[in-house]
């Protein structure tokens, strides 16, 4: 790839750190990238398996008042829109909560709330704050959830991790482009001499950027190499991390399946690729700048 | 060829170190640029190899006023200058084939040109056997004869030399004149600097003279006469 260099830009010391410094760079954006990516997929899946699924929880039953099941169930079944409303046996309530607490309590003893899985016609959708204020005149502490606010919630979560993805991303490609200005002007200070004769005896601006621009390019290309080995040896690492924190199956994990897309590895691939170019034209920039100095 | 009216120059904020240069070197001509250290001949070739600008005056170098040449213009005008620095400035990771091939690669000629040229030019000047060395390696005159053959590797048509002979023998630096005649046979125009009198005498060509930054022909011929 490097064709010879008339200037000895690769015997110089401030060159050696260039390439970690970019792979660490190409690295920490990796880790971004992935990250927005992961959460991006799960947030869809999550919308899109939680659409048309509400939850209406009840206060536990109480010995001495009546229960509010029956008097729900039938309100809600009545209810135009609604494709189904079935109770969650006690067994089925004891199960979500068995990872966390284990079997030694029993539901009673825990006085678990009641759950009742309600489907609703996602293209007929029934007024849910009407429905909300009906179920609460019907059955007392009665509560709907639509995992609305809990989505709101979500994206909202999601979408300032993005902020502060993009924003770590930009300040780790600015750092990446002072390093390579500064490494740039020292070679320029370094090797004034040889640029000078260069310069005189008739080297066009573009022939001399072009050797501190394929140093660039090339200590980029390794540095972005190496970067984003790690970023894979990480994300495979959170991976196996990840499916070993599977609960049910693969339905219900702490952390969301490392799940990327073709193109979401594609534009991982492209991380290296991009600091590279960046750090090329950074360096050609700079040393064009440098040299209109010159006569 | 080279014209200069009314030329001043100053380093920075510095003192004029040269003062009213107005001459003019028809193609084709050899002139031995002398003067006592310090009298501005370096200065002076500068500014005609383009590694200064005037503070003042006018100079046209192959019939083009430098000052409203733009500058993307300039590289092809410099490859038609070849110049042997004082202190050669060869550069010192390159073998001498990769200095003397340096102009020739800096003007974008085929790799096998380059071979062919350099490899001769080499030979021609008895370094045949030195093409992978590295200047470091080399003697005095050695270093001497690889920043010649960088300087006319390209045919310049204007030869600029900074006291070429300055560190060889006085049987080297026979040689080096004759080369320098052979060029100026061929076409090219030359400024030789040189404070060696009786190289200048010797030659007989045209004489510019510096004395604190001027051009002083007439004292010169003073002295040549006295
Ligand atoms: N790069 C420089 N910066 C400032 N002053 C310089 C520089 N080069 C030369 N000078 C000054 O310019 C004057 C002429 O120097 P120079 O052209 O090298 O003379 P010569 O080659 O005849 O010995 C001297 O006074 C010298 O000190
Ligand atoms: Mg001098």
């Amino acid at each position: 790839m490097l064709r010879r260099l008339d200037i000895p830009l690769n015997r110089d010391s401030s060159v050696r750190f260039l390439p970690w410094i970019i792979a660490l760079m190409v690295y920490l954006a990796g880790l971004a990238l992935a990250g927005t990516l992961v959460l991006q997929g799960a947030l869809q899946r999550w919308d899109r398996s939680l659409a048309g699924t509400l939850t209406v929880q009840l206060p536990p039953a109480e010995s001495g008042k009546p229960d509010a099941m029956p008097a729900a169930l039938e309100l809600l079944r009545r209810t135009p829109g609604v494709t189904s409303a079935e109770p969650l046996s006690r067994e089925a309530t004891a199960r979500l909560v068995e990872p966390w607490l284990g079997t030694a309590l029993t539901p009673d003893e825990l006085a678990l709330p009641r759950l009742i899985d309600l489907r609703i016609d996602p293209t007929a959708s029934p007024d849910l704050a009407a429905l909300r204020a009906r179920l609460a005149a019907a059955a007392p502490g009665a509560v709907l959830d639509d995992h609305r606010i809990w989505l709101d919630r979500l994206a909202g979560l999601v979408l300032s991790i993005e902020v502060t993805a993009l924003t770590i991303v930009l300040l780790i490609a600015g750092a990446a482009v002072l390093t390579v200005v500064f490494t740039t002007r020292a070679g320029l200070a370094v090797h004034h001499a040889v640029v000078e004769v260069l310069h005189l005896i008739g080297a066009r601006d573009g022939y001399i950027a072009g050797q501190f621009q394929r140093q660039a390019l090339d200590l980029g290309l390794r540095g972005g190499i190496v970067g984003l080995a790690l970023t894979l040896l990480t994300l495979i690492a959170i991976g196996r991390a990840g499916a070993a924190t599977a609960l049910f199956g693969e339905h219900v994990r702490l952390l969301p399946a490392l799940e990327l897309a073709p193109w979401h590895w594609l534009m991982l691939a492209l991380l290296p690729l991009a600091a590279a170019l960046i750090a090329m034209l950074t360096a050609r920039i700079t040393v064009l700048r440098a040299l209109q100095r010159m006569p | 060829m080279v014209r200069f009216e009314n030329v001043g120059m100053r380093y920075g904020a510095g003192p004029e170190v040269l003062r009213d240069i107005t001459m003019d070197l028809p193609a084709g001509s050899f002139h031995f640029l002398t003067g006592p250290s310090g009298a501005g001949k370096t200065s002076l070739l500068k500014l005609m190899y383009l590694a200064e600008r005037p503070s003042r005056g006018l100079i046209s170098l192959f019939g083009r006023d430098i000052a409203t040449t733009p500058r993307r213009e300039l590289p092809a005008v410099r490859r038609k200058i070849g110049v042997v620095f004082q202190d050669f400035r060869l550069i010192e990771h390159l073998s001498a084939f990769d200095n003397v091939a340096l102009p020739l690669r800096v003007a974008g000629l085929a790799e096998d040109q380059i071979r062919e040229h350099v490899s001769e030019l080499l030979r021609w000047v008895g370094l045949a056997d030195k093409l992978n060395a590295r200047p470091a390696t080399l003697s005095g005159g050695q270093q001497q004869r690889v920043a010649i053959a960088r300087a006319v590797i390209g045919r310049p048509s204007l030869l600029l030399a900074d006291e070429p002979t300055g560190n060889v023998d006085d049987e080297m630096a026979l040689r080096l004149l004759r080369l320098f005649e052979e060029m100026n046979k061929l076409g090219t125009t030359l400024v030789i600097a040189t404070h060696n009198e009786g190289l200048v005498t010797r030659f007989g060509h045209a004489r510019l003279h510096l004395e604190h930054g001027e051009l002083t022909q007439e004292r010169a011929r003073e002295r040549q006469a006295g």
